[in-house]
């Protein structure tokens, strides 16, 4: 049976569960039409990111993952939602349709073809002799990074492009804590705030566009240097 | 023997009168809900009365198929009863004529004729909601279809008595990712095949946005009787078939004897009612879809069934 994580813990079950959902939130915001609900699904995401980082860091105890737990809790699902609420107009939310360069079926089509590849991406690299934990988190975050950089390609609308970015950056995250959970704390603060200026400074350009032109569809940003043919 | 004959039949009969409770029992939490009072829940039972004893019109352009098919919506949730588990863990006496795959496919018969019939009168409706129910029924099949094999690739069975013991067995199971994306999965599933909100609207009544209601506008009397209380049966018993077979397969008897399978009536029609407060619960949050965003809707569905495939065939 193609069954290695024997139920001997709940804590692994737990931690697989996080991992569908974390990919399942990750569909979710391929899949979602409005701006308010992408931001939602990233908040979802966020919060199964940190609860797989909980519960790593309680099988053998390390006060150093529950404490990149805490950080991201805070960081993720509060601070930037609320940075992006600041720094972005009200109107963007309001925006109920996001202009997409492929429709939402095929959308998700090339999301599932995408999970699958990861999946297959990683095997070979889950049978180096990686603990449990890897076998769940390396292809589901493998598979957020992947799904994070199509939303960032088909999207056309700035907010939505950003949380691409940041659930590349969460996936990211989910991989690493399985495969090197070691990784010194100081590193995750970094990332920490690093990902926060990123947020500010797109949230601020986005800001700036909107102003300018109207519009935070940066599908139709191509169509400016050609003004006259409009 | 005899015991498992008989219990197959009380099995039979406790689906065939607590599936029009179940109904009046959503509407009545959803008028409520809504801070309306709203119709006693056995409201129900009183129109499938009232309309036994009524006169019944069959128009003479119509073909036996109309005449044939109230029988067959009846039916078939009937048979599909006596093989799943609704009151009992153990295998009744009909239980070795089918599996789930079997059963799906009895139910799928009761919509096919169902849907033939409103083909088959002249009214402009009919076919209408016809082709709309194809059109969810095309987009649900498939997510049944991966549900069903992810279920049974997981418990190495396709009978729903081994497969419900496979996720409690032990309690971890019930926690893996596969089997809670395939009860989402499913739940999703019900929704569509029920007429139920995010797809359908089964209180509306305006026969432009209907889609399965108005498949059975032509029928008058005893037979409009009989498609109302097959159409609640059928609903009944794929809920039977997510509480019993995959969500929660406690509260069932173990023994064959009469006193455990009494004790099981009331905590079965206990778990109903909990999935009926889940159902109102959604439905009264959510808006009905645009025609066309369904397939989006059951898109979803067939997404989360694939990864729940994906994360048992990949778990190495």
């Amino acid at each position: 049976m193609p069954h290695g994580t024997q139920p001997d813990s709940i804590l692994v079950q737990l931690n697989a569960l996080a991992g569908g959902l974390f990919l399942l939130s990750t569909f979710g915001m391929v899949a979602t039409r409005q701006v308010q609900g992408c931001l939602r699904f990233f908040i979802v995401q966020s919060i199964f990111l940190a609860s797989s980082m909980l519960l790593l860091g309680l099988q053998p105890l390390s006060w150093h993952l529950i404490a990149v737990a805490v950080i991201n809790l805070i960081n993720k699902p509060i601070i930037i939602p609320w940075l992006l609420k600041k720094t972005v107009s009200e109107e963007v939310y309001a925006r109920r349709e996001i202009a997409q360069a492929l429709n939402i079926p095929i959308s998700l089509l090339v999301a599932l073809a995408l999970t699958i590849g990861a999946y297959y991406l990683a095997a070979p690299l889950l049978k180096v002799g990686a603990g449990l934990p890897a076998l769940v988190n390396l292809p589901i975050g493998l598979a957020t990074l992947l799904l994070g950089a199509y939303t960032l390609t088909v999207r056309r609308e700035a907010v939505p492009q950003l949380l691409g970015l940041l659930s590349m950056e969460n996936g990211a995250f989910f991989a690493s804590i399985a495969i090197a959970p070691e990784l010194h704390l100081f590193v995750e603060l970094v990332i920490a705030f690093d990902v926060l200026i990123a947020v500010f400074v797109i949230g601020v350009l986005t800001r700036a566009i909107h102003e300018h032109i109207g519009t935070t569809d940066v599908g139709s940003l191509a169509a400016l240097k050609e003004e006259s043919s409009r | 023997m005899i015991a498992r004959i008989a219990f197959n039949f009380i099995q039979v009969v406790v689906v065939m009168l607590s599936a029009p409770l179940l109904a009046g029992t959503v509407n009545r939490l959803k008028e409520i809900v809504q801070s309306k009072r709203g119709p006693s829940i056995v409201q129900p039972y009183r129109d499938i009365w009232k309309l036994f004893h009524k006169d019944e019109f069959v128009s003479d352009q119509s073909s036996w198929v109309f005449r044939f098919t109230p029988f067959v919506v009846f039916v078939t949730p009937i048979f599909v009863t006596l093989l799943i588990p609704v009151l009992t863990s153990y295998p009744l006496f009909f239980a070795f004529m089918g599996d789930m795959l079997g059963g799906g496919f009895v139910l799928a018969l009761g919509g096919f004729f169902a849907t033939l019939a409103a083909v088959d009168t002249g009214n402009p409706y009919g076919p209408m909601g016809a082709s709309r129910t194809r059109l969810v029924g095309f987009l649900a099949e498939p997510v049944f279809m991966i549900v069903f094999f992810t279920v049974s690739f997981v418990a190495g069975s396709t009978i729903p008595y081994i497969v419900q013991q496979r996720w409690v067995n032990p309690i971890a199971n019930f926690f893996e990712p596969t089997h809670v994306l395939v009860m989402l999965a499913f739940f999703m599933l019900i929704l569509a095949e029920g007429g139920r909100i995010p797809v359908d609207n089964p209180s509306g009544h305006f026969e432009l946005a209907m889609i399965d209601e108005s498949k059975g506008l032509e029928y008058s009397g005893p037979a409009a009787a009989l498609m109302k209380w097959g159409g609640q049966m059928k609903f009944f018993v794929l809920i039977c078939i997510f509480l019993n077979v995959l969500v929660t397969p406690w509260g069932l008897a173990r023994g064959i004897s009469i006193r455990e399978l009494g004790l099981a009536i009331p905590l079965v029609l206990l778990k109903v009612l909990v999935f009926a407060l889940t159902l109102v619960a959604v439905e009264s949050s959510l808006a009905k879809l645009r025609l066309f965003r369904i397939s989006e809707f059951l898109g979803a569905a067939f997404i989360i069934s694939v990864s729940a495939m994906i994360a048992w065939v990949f778990a190495v």
